[in-house]
């Protein structure tokens, strides 16, 4: 069994790009159970054709206590024979949702929710690791093999690299390794390149460049992945192709982050950003007119 | 199990359900109908519990239950002597649960002992920027302070769980560099209803990192056992250790008061389990006997008439050369605790005991009240399961009120109502009661004595009962309302 944690700047399309790689490598013959590790809860919706399915967090909030609950309460199976659980977790602002990653991982463990016959395990992982409940699925035991989803935006490259970090930190004590980096392609200028080269400084790959398609939302909209919704659709195509990819990689690598200045220059090197003149920083653009 | 079912005059299904129903009258109805399943008359007959049981207790209800952290500190891994404990979060936790529950240890301090508190004392930066470090830090200090405690137990507290700090890892990493087994355990107190899942995290640790990791120095005996559910309580195992020795036994561990982190750990190589407390450590006897093909047995060490049966069915399961010595060992004692009971019974024949107490004392004391002639006229525990329970319908008088996890309020109320002579409970119940004019006695801790365990505590038992229930006190004093 392959354990794999899907990780990524907010927004980015973890989510949707998690089901349609999961829906992809179902359609190959694999097995595959996802773990939404998201108080949102939309790692499976695409999957299960349901707006959300019941979470861990919810039940254990209803019934009391975790003790309570039984495996076929929070695991639901949709597309493709794909086992689906949500950890779930508090509305924005308040309670700990890190916690709720935490319950619901150690639930399914002690509950024999990891079966021998899975191929994969896929965790969707919250944006940004902002405690320890959200390195859950990367501790020891658990996920080894880590993809990032990025696009070629400044940001998400430096969400992408700010992860890398992270896992520099476990890869030290620990199995855990970056597989690579999928590029989810906004149509920045030179996005490819950009995000090879990234990649290169990081030590791993472009897994795959994933085009922008509308597609994705039509299919969306009905719940559904790409694949099930238009399996002959070219983007259909770029999803499985994605995940016999996945299915293939080896190249697992100990990633090697890079400095904020280094982030920059790449920037510009590709003339994605000027020079910096330091003349105009601080300075309005009308005012500097 | 008693052999007869047993009747208290004056106590019928329905004139305990009456108590019940009036118990429960006062509470708004979602908490009546939550509360009901736990209280009931007991079935004797049917040998099954008679009420729900480890379930979240009731908002608003005065509970008396502890939380995982303190099942895994206080009860199983606190205990085991030559060992530093830490108590791995804010300072609290780990300073108000030290030496609370009188678990002796023998040893020198600081050499064989380690009967220290020790914490990482969490501040604001731990909790943000996470107490990885910290841990580490403490690890290797620990280990330079006392370099001959055999290994460390991390225990966490709520915030470690909550800001997902990963223990497991660091403990990996330092057992390694310090050379020393250092065990994680994930007992934050939020985890479960009550402190049984901290027994049950501590099991599944001891399974996890020490048991089979050493072997007993001297060659293996068909006698060999090892002594489960034995906390050393006011020095119990310094009763029950040295009878089962006397009966021919080689007591190869005792798990774990005035425990042994070693002697602990090779315990797979022992023929029979013994388990006083079946709660708190059943799950390891199932894991032995699973994967060790180790048997298990359940005793009961608490007043002459259990002892004698438990020692028999021990000695059953062994050769003639035991079944002699448990022989003498009985015909030794019965006429020294015959002396015990001539002493006290007269003076406590026909009294009443109400017990609440943990996972066990609530149905293995009531022989040992039985023996001194006293009645027990309701029972519960804080934190038992339904296995618990069906352990307890034979012991307990036909139609007496059994009461799971009671509210405080319940328990004064059935005190009331039933005028026990005495109540056997803890520490957040012992005044309150005392100022109702009903003597008491702490039956956790053994309220400062003890052993009650064995031969030996049975003696000790009768007097402080005899103490505290014909104490001239309470003539002197009455309740100004």
């Amino acid at each position: 069994m392959r354990q794999i944690a899907i990780y990524g700047k907010g927004g980015i399309g973890k989510s949707t790009t998690t089901q349609n790689t999961v829906a992809g490598l179902a359609s190959i013959g694999k097995k595959v159970m996802i773990v939404g590790c998201d108080p949102k809860a939309d790692s499976t919706r695409l999957i299960l054709h349901a707006k959300a399915q019941n979470t861990v967090m919810d039940l254990v909030r209803e019934l009391g206590t975790v003790e309570d609950l039984e495996l076929d309460d929070v695991m639901k199976v949709g597309y493709g024979d794909i086992k689906c659980v949500e950890s779930g977790g508090p509305e924005p602002g308040v309670g700990c949702a890190g916690r709720g990653v935490i319950t619901a991982i150690n639930f399914l463990e002690e509950n024999g929710a990891y079966t021998d016959d899975l191929d994969f395990v896929f965790y969707d992982v919250l944006g940004d690791v902002v405690c320890g409940g959200f390195a859950m699925p990367i501790r020891e035991g658990k996920a080894e093999e880590i993809y990032i989803v990025t696009s070629g935006e400044m940001m998400a490259m430096y969400a992408a690299n700010n992860i890398s970090k992270g896992i520099l930190k476990y890869a030290s004590s620990g199995k855990v390794r970056l597989a690579g980096l999928i590029c989810n392609a906004r149509k920045t200028d030179m996005e490819f390149e950009l995000i090879s080269e990234l990649a290169r400084r990081l030590g791993t790959q472009m897994i795959h460049f994933v085009p922008r398609d509308n597609q994705v939302q039509r299919a969306e909209l009905r719940r559904m992945t790409v694949i099930e919704y238009s399996p002959e659709h070219p983007q259909a195509k770029e999803y499985l192709t994605l995940a016999q990819k996945i299915a293939d990689n080896k190249m697992l690598v100990v990633p090697t982050p890079l400095e904020m200045e280094e982030l920059e220059e790449l920037l510009m090197k590709f003339g994605i950003m000027e020079e910096e003149d330091e003349s105009i920083v601080g300075v309005a653009e009308q005012a500097a007119a | 199990m008693s052999d007869k079912i047993r009747k208290i005059e004056g106590i019928t299904k329905e004139s305990t359900q009456a108590m019940i129903d009036e118990a429960l009258a006062v509470y708004p109805e979602k908490a009546r109908k939550k509360r009901a399943p736990h209280l009931a008359p007991n079935d004797a007959a049917s040998g099954c519990a008679s009420v729900k049981s480890n379930k979240k207790t009731v908002p608003g209800v005065m509970s008396a239950r502890g939380c995982a952290y303190a099942g895994a500190k206080g009860v199983v891994w606190g205990p085991i002597r030559d060992m530093v404990h830490v108590s791995h979060g804010p300072v609290g936790c780990g300073w108000y649960s030290w030496g609370t529950r009188r678990n002796m240890m023998s040893g020198i301090t600081g050499v064989t002992s380690f009967p220290m508190q020790f914490t990482s004392d969490f501040q604001e930066k731990d909790i943000v920027y996470g107490g990885d470090k910290k841990l580490k830090t403490l690890l290797e200090e620990a280990h330079d302070l006392f370099p001959l405690a055999k290994g460390i137990s991390v225990l966490s507290e709520c915030p470690v769980g909550l800001i997902g700090d990963d223990i497991n890892s660091v403990a990996k990493k330092s057992a390694k560099e310090l050379d020393i087994p250092i065990i994680p355990c994930n007992c934050e107190g939020f985890r479960g209803v009550s402190q049984s899942l901290g027994h049950h995290i501590s099991n599944d640790t001891i399974r996890d990192y020490i048991i089979g990791t050493r072997e007993y120095a001297e060659p293996e005996s068909p006698y060999d056992i090892a002594l489960i559910g034995e906390y050393n309580i006011g020095g119990d195992a310094w009763s029950t250790k040295p009878l089962l020795e006397e009966c021919g036994f080689n007591v190869k561990a005792v798990w774990t008061g005035d425990g042994e982190l070693e002697k602990i750990a090779a315990t797979h190589t022992v023929k029979l389990n013994v388990i006083h407390c079946y709660r708190s450590m059943n799950y390891m006897c199932k894991v032995m006997e699973e994967k060790y093909g180790i048997p298990w047995v359940e005793l009961n060490f608490f007043g002459p008439t259990k002892i004698r049966n438990s020692l028999r069915q021990l000695a059953a399961l062994f050769d003639d050369t035991i079944k002699e010595k448990v022989e003498a060992v009985i015909a030794k004692y019965d006429p020294l605790m015959q002396a015990v009971i001539d002493e006290y019974k007269p003076r406590l024949d026909g009294k009443k005991v109400m017990l609440l107490v943990g996972g066990l004392r609530p149905r293995h004391t009531i022989g040992a009240y039985e023996d001194l002639g006293m009645d027990c006229v309701g029972s519960g525990y804080e934190f038992a399961h339904t296995d618990d329970y069906d352990r307890t319908a034979p012991e307990m008088p036909d139609a007496t009120v059994v009461y799971d996890d009671p509210s405080e309020y319940e328990f004064e109320k059935f005190a009331d109502a039933l005028k026990p002579d005495l109540i056997g409970s803890g520490i957040k119940e012992k005044y309150v009661f005392q100022k109702m004019g009903i003597p008491f006695r702490q039956m956790h801790s053994w309220d400062y004595s003890g052993p009650y365990h064995g031969y030996k505590g049975f003696e000790v038992f009768a007097r402080d009962v005899d103490m505290a229930i014909n104490s001239p006190t309470w003539k002197l004093v009455k309740a100004p309302y």
